[in-house]
């Protein structure tokens, strides 16, 4: 059941890139556009998009528990770091380039348009990379009470 | 703005939003679709792949079933030469993993639950792809 309304979701939310028109490069580039050709349909997409959801996650933490079991998946980090910022910072400069952000890329596979293929196996890469370096990265030592101001 | 681009983008929004809750609601994930497709990629650290191909999927096939129930073919317009796609898609992957999060799940799931990491995030991007955009068209485009 999950696997299935996880898919139906995955269709309306698909449905909304379509409708809206976010799902198309040419009209997102131009919501970017502030100096220049600005197309602010988008802004009114997000805030609907964002008060449905206030609402609605409203309503559904009410009932305590997700309707088909398990628990609420919701991200542990609280603290705003230098990681967030620079990932977001990337994403904007890659998102301003083309104009596509995941959404809208991955749907477009559906229309057969090439330029969606390319941009997202291009986009795989750059999430491999960025999950290789998480994988090898160095833990940084915390700092012990024992070694604490020995390298002052 | 004409009246039916007004209509578009808020039902537009409003699909976008019900999906959100929907996910959330019955499964209690967040529509993160940068966190659904990275994590189709290996190491696999559990057995929810069947659920991320499922959402993946819903989002591919949305396209043949509109065009199939309207009657429109659902189009859209790239102008980016190759090395351009290439470079986007990259920095857009890295980005989105690295950030924890793209347009859905900070701009719209993470922005709806007030979280300032995802509100943070938000507004940079927001911010970077407009000068982005502005140094490509009005900078460099002339």
């Amino acid at each position: 059941m999950p696997i299935i309304a996880t898919f139906i979701s995955g269709l309306l939310f698909s449905t909304g890139l379509i409708v809206s028109g976010l799902i198309n490069p040419a009209k997102v580039l131009n919501f970017l556009d502030i100096a220049g050709s600005w197309d602010p349909s988008l802004a009114i997409t997000m805030a609907v998009a964002v008060a449905t959801t206030a609402i609605g996650y409203r309503l559904a933490f009410a009932q305590g528990a997700p309707l088909l079991g398990g628990v609420f998946q919701l991200p542990a980090k609280a603290d705003i770091d230098g990681r967030l910022a620079s990932g977001a910072a990337i994403f904007g400069i890659g998102w301003g380039l083309v104009g596509f952000c995941p959404g809208p890329a991955v749907a477009s596979l559906g229309i057969g348009a090439n330029a969606a293929f390319i941009f997202v196996l291009a986009m795989l890469a750059g999430m491999a990379i960025a999950r290789s370096l998480d994988t090898f990265s160095v833990t940084p030592i915390t700092p012990q009470a024992g070694i604490k101001g020995g390298n002052k | 703005m004409a009246t039916d681009t007004i209509l578009s983008a808020a039902f537009g929004g409003l699909f976008i939003g019900l999906s959100a809750v929907l996910l959330l609601a019955l499964t209690g994930r967040i529509a993160g679709v940068s966190g659904f497709v990275s994590r189709l990629l290996p190491p696999y650290s559990d057995n929810q792949l069947p659920v991320r191909l499922a959402f993946v999927a819903g989002l591919v096939i949305a396209p043949l079933l509109y065009a199939a129930a309207t009657g429109i073919p659902v189009g859209i317009e790239v102008t980016s030469s190759l090395p351009l796609l290439v470079i986007g898609g990259v920095l857009v992957g890295f980005g989105a993993v690295r950030g924890g999060g793209c347009t859905s799940g900070h701009g719209i799931c993470g922005t709806a639950r007030l979280s300032p990491r995802s509100i943070a995030a938000t507004a940079i991007f927001m911010t970077t792809g407009a000068i982005t955009v502005f140094i490509m068209r009005h900078v460099l485009g002339g």
